[in-house]
């Protein structure tokens, strides 16, 4: 361990100080234990949760999360170590050397139930009246332990106001039980550190910047800690009543537009293991609910595929052609609200760099309420537009002032995966037990290119589908067109595609390496932007960067819990719709082509696309909004 | 200023060149010579000196550290104050060997807020130091370097702890951390570190000059060398003493005058409460523990008083990080208010000492650990007193 690895703003505390497994295995080897009566081996420092994991001994834990660094606060994963005077939390303890381990001796039984007594005395509220009803951690844990009264009493009245202020996350801190999964998933995870725990003792609480309300400090919306919060005390700002209320009001157009990602998810909602999209099982619901249209946010992603790709090689010729020194090299994409805010905050003077592109889901609004208004002849008055996003941040990005380009709030409602889960619930309807139907028209079907931008690399790898077929007028050289390099979960990727024999109207790009990088979480965000300060990222073109680990498949707004393999079988389902589609190239759509045609008639990054589906960017403060 | 009173050990004299010995010969041989001794931590958790040592000197490491705990924040001592005004030669001295020993090059002291006010005279000290070539680089025309700095706490008690105290000094929150790792393997900056208190490191020029054997023949078999301690209470001539270890209470009740006495606090707020009936009992590591705390009680005192007192610290002092001591001692505390209020059942009562138990042995760190303490037994030996005068 050295100097540099302290840098960051994460508190030692929180971390756990890894005993470095590889050279360990060289000293020790492996190391005999005893659990519970019975022998077995462990590669030296083993924690004992992994250890008691592998062979099948149930610990609870609660403060742990696969996710993040250990804190070993809630000491409800406690173990017997013989020969140790105090009981040892199972998460944080490394095998070292040969020990015998009790998981359910009296001591530990007793401690646990009287550590689980002692979170549920300090836990306001009921579990009948909480959106994490029958997915609580806490409440798991009660159960789990036959809770069956309040041994040390219970919080009567809330000390806390519930803090509404952000569109994105209610922080409710009467739920809290100060496990900091939200403090390390903001500091570590994604490198934010808005969230920090204040005071001391039995006054301790998870607060923000100067206690100031969520909205007013530098939360960048991902959600991030919403999906780590093992209770009720975080979850996303819920809009679905203001729909019920549109879908009921029969003066109101309510259109719906759903992203790939939420496709993904829902089923896990409904008990389905992760891994299954219900694309259209859910257009069924979304239409039985009462949704007047439902649309493909495929549709304005390969839309944003032509605009945000033209305006990349735009870039490209401004500084290989016409040699200009301003323009702004790598070009980032723009589409992850999360990443959007971070940028916004952390490197305000940066900004130039981005895209300026609006995501998707803006894209779509924008649309909506100007060509679809047109086409169909709704008043754009009375069409609400409603976005299924896996995303918390979808919701802030709504509600930016600027996002009014059609005259008219662009995007109405934001609504999480979970949120419209819960929708369909009460509506009595079994999601996968429903008949799959397509999407409406104008929109229609969409390729598989904007499909993959829910996974970490799947913007990058819709953009050179196109961006390459374009210049060269050849598909890319990849079998069946999937670009590995785009894919997997590392933190931070990096690849580059030759362009040779382009076409004559690209021959400034004869020969040239196309570099990009990719990075999902905005601690790799960070990553990557500290080298572009660096001037290390001079020879790059293009980066593509989502907010949340994962992309947009382990987004805010999606289904809790989650953890690596939830992320990649959701991003597999993705990836296996995409392979399935006969359309996979965005400039192939003909529904993009012919809004281009009949609307956008001067074409991408013109006049009317700029005003529409292109945006700017605010700099923010790095300690407030 | 505070004076010692009855020095044994701590006698002037005893010094005499064994900072220059040390330096002067091999940095194992202190190792050596401290493990023989049998020194242990005057802190409070009495982790053999020698051993922490000789683990920090075989650690393979680009950095070492040595910290001086200087945080003294046990509510009823002040024995590290007089070490740090009137010792501040001898202070530095054994922090000088210690990093000559184990292979730091850079010590800190870690000083409780509240004594700001010695900070100019131990800069002074630390400067004197570097113009007598004692602190600085090549010490004694040895290729040593070594340097000492120190660095104010914000009166945190918990921050007394010694990996809160390095979170403290990293400039974190001061929050313990997990371990193992301990300090001396992964301690300030991720590097290993030794811990010590400020007696603890003040024994050491002694143990050198006058050697492990003079220094084992002293106290008991497993309690070698004298205690500091701080007596404050209701004795006729508080102060600070030392006494080999092995006295007994009654006996150190004597020294100070102490008339009528009903219990004596050891320990401090996170020590043990002994009642008249065990005042035979003696101070040890075998026995009776202490990092020097002694609070005396005599018969007019309502211990219920004093145990609300101790409970509102720790339900404060907590650093608020794990379940049993964060929510635990908030827990006793209110269990005391009700007794106060004739409230309590003996069913929750009995509750509320199982509790203090599984606080024992499920906190994360020594405070959660030690806080119950004074509320079991206190509970176990005047339960009947506070509860017949309550109800
Ligand atoms: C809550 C708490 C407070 C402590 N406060 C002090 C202190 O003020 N001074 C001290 O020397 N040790 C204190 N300790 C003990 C230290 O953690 C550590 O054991 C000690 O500094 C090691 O030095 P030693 O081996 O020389 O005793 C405290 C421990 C705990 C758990
Ligand atoms: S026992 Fe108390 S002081 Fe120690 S880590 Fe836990 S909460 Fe903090």
């Amino acid at each position: 361990m050295t100097d540099s690895s302290f840098s960051t703003r994460i508190p030692t505390a929180q971390q756990s100080i890894k005993i470095d497994k590889g050279s360990a295995h060289e000293i020790g080897g492996l190391v005999d234990i005893e659990i519970n009566g019975k022998q077995f081996q462990v590669p030296f420092g083993t924690y004992i949760l992994d250890a008691c994991k592998q062979f099948d001994f149930h610990i609870p834990t609660l403060c742990y999360h696969d996710d993040l660094c250990i804190a070993g606060v809630c000491r409800v994963c406690v173990v017997e170590v013989e020969g140790m005077r105090t009981l040892q939390s199972a998460c944080t303890y490394p095998i070292t050397n040969s020990i015998k381990i009790k998981t359910t001796s009296e001591k530990v039984r007793k401690s646990r139930r009287h550590i689980i007594d002692l979170l549920l005395s300090d836990h306001y509220g009921e579990c009948y009246s909480c959106v994490r009803n029958n997915n609580c951690e806490l409440q798991s844990l009660a159960k789990e332990h036959g809770v069956d009264f309040y041994r040390f009493g219970h919080v009567q009245n809330p000390h806390y106001e519930v803090d509404n202020s952000s569109y994105s996350v209610v922080r409710d801190m009467n739920k809290c039980v100060l496990c900091r999964r939200c403090v390390r998933t903001c500091i570590d995870l994604q490198e934010v550190g808005c969230l920090e725990a204040l005071n001391r003792g039995y006054e301790t609480k998870i607060t923000t910047f100067m206690d100031k309300p969520l909205a007013e400090v530098i939360c960048i919306n991902c959600g991030q800690c919403i999906n780590r919060c093992p209770t009720g005390a975080l979850r996303a700002n819920d809009p679905s009543d203001a729909i019920w209320d549109a879908i009921d009001n029969p003066k109101k157009h309510v259109v719906i537009q759903t992203a790939p990602s939420p496709r993904a998810a829902i089923g896990e909602e409904f008990g389905l293991a992760p891994g299954r999209s219900l694309t259209r099982e859910l257009n069924t619901a979304l239409r039985m609910i009462g949704f007047d249209r439902v649309f493909d946010t495929n549709f304005t992603a390969d839309l944003t595929i032509m605009e945000e790709g033209t305006e990349l090689l735009l870039r490209l010729k401004s500084a290989l052609v016409d040699k200009d020194p301003n323009v702004k090299l790598p070009q980032f994409t723009s589409c992850s609200p999360g990443w959007v805010k971070f940028i916004e905050h952390f490197y305000p003077d940066y900004l130039d760099y981005l895209s300026t592109a609006k995501s998707p889901q803006q894209m779509f609004g924008a649309v909506l309420k100007t060509f679809y208004a047109q086409e169909t002849g709704v008043d754009p008055a009375d069409i609400v537009t409603v976005a299924v996003m896996p995303c918390s941040a979808k919701k802030f990005e709504c509600n930016r002032p600027e996002m009014n380009d059609s005259g008219f709030k662009d995007v109405d409602y934001g609504l999480t995966t979970r949120e419209l889960a819960q929708m369909i619930k009460e509506a009595g309807i079994n999601l996968p037990d429903l008949p799959k139907t397509g999407f409406d028209e104008p929109f229609g079907e969409a390729s598989g290119a904007g499909l993959i931008f829910g996974a970490t690399g799947g913007v990058m790898e819709a953009a050179l589908r196109t961006a390459y077929e374009l210049v060269t007028g050849r598909e890319v050289p990849f079998e069946n067109l999937n670009i590995t390099p785009c894919r997997g979960m590392d933190g931070v990727k990096e690849a580059s595609i030759k362009l040779e024999n382009v076409k004559p109207e690209w021959s400034f790009l004869e020969g040239i390496d196309l570099k990009f990088m990719i990075a999902h979480g905005t601690a790799n965000a960070k990553i990557v932007m500290d080298r572009l300060v660096a001037g290390e990222l001079n020879d790059v073109h293009f980066i593509e960067i989502m907010g949340c680990p994962g992309g947009c498949i382990g987004g805010g707004g999606q289904p809790i819990p989650t953890s690596s393999e939830i992320r990649a079988a959701r991003a597999k389902a993705i990836y296996d719709e995409d392979a399935g589609l006969p359309l996979r190239k965005s400039h192939e759509n003909q529904h993009v082509n012919y809004l281009y045609q009949k609307f956008l008639t001067e074409g991408p990054c013109s006049h009317l696309s700029h005003k529409l589906l292109h945006t700017h960017y605010t700099k923010r403060g790095s300690y407030i909004a | 200023m505070p004076i010692l009173n009855k020095p044994i050990i701590f006698d002037r004299n005893n010094f005499g060149n064994g900072f220059e010995k040390g330096i002067k010969g091999r940095p194992i041989d202190i190792v050596l010579e401290i493990r023989e001794s049998g020194l242990k931590g005057r802190g409070g958790a009495g982790f053999p000196t020698g051993t922490k040592w000789m683990l920090a000197a075989t650690a393979v490491s680009p950095k070492k550290y040595v910290i001086c705990n200087a945080d003294e924040g046990e509510p009823g001592t002040f024995k590290d104050r007089l070490l740090l005004t009137e010792y501040t030669d001898e202070l530095l001295q054994g922090m000088i060997l210690c990093g000559y020993a184990i292979g730091a090059k850079e010590g800190y002291i870690y000083l409780r807020g509240e004594y700001e006010y010695m900070l100019s005279h131990i800069n002074g000290v630390i400067n004197k130091f570097h113009e007598e070539g004692k602190l600085g680089k090549g010490i004694f025309g040895k290729n040593f370097d070594f340097d000492i700095s120190v660095r104010l706490g914000s009166g945190a008690y918990v921050c007394g702890e010694e990996s809160a105290l390095i979170e403290s000094l990293e400039g974190h929150r001061g929050e313990p951390r997990n371990r193992p790792p301990y300090p001396v393997n992964t301690g300030y900056m991720g590097y290993p570190t030794v811990v010590n208190n400020v007696e603890t490191l003040v024994s050491v020029p002694i143990i050198i000059n006058k050697g492990a054997e003079w220094f084992r023949n002293i106290g008991t078999e497993k309690s070698r060398g004298t205690k500091l301690l701080s007596i404050s209470g209701d004795v006729e001539r508080p102060g600070i003493y030392e006494v080999p270890f092995g006295t007994k209470i009654i006996d150190m009740l004597e020294m100070v005058r102490a008339k009528d006495t009903k219990a004596v606090q050891i320990g401090g707020a996170s020590g043990i409460c002994i009642p008249e009936e065990e005042l035979h009992r003696n101070l040890s590591f075998e026995d009776v523990p202490t990092g020097g705390s002694i609070i005396v009680f005599n018969k007019s005192r309502d211990m219920l008083k004093i145990l609300k007192n101790f409970m509102e610290f720790f339900t404060e002092e907590s650093c608020g990080q794990c379940t049993p001591c964060r929510v635990g001692n908030k827990k006793l505390l209110d269990g005391v208010n009700m007794i106060e209020q004739g409230k309590c059942s003996v069913k929750y009562l009995r509750e509320l000492i199982d509790l203090g138990r599984t606080m024992q042995v499920s906190s994360k760190c020594g405070l959660g650990q030690s806080s119950p303490n004074p509320f079991i037994t206190i509970m176990t030996h005047f339960g009947d007193e506070i509860l017949a005068e309550h109800y």
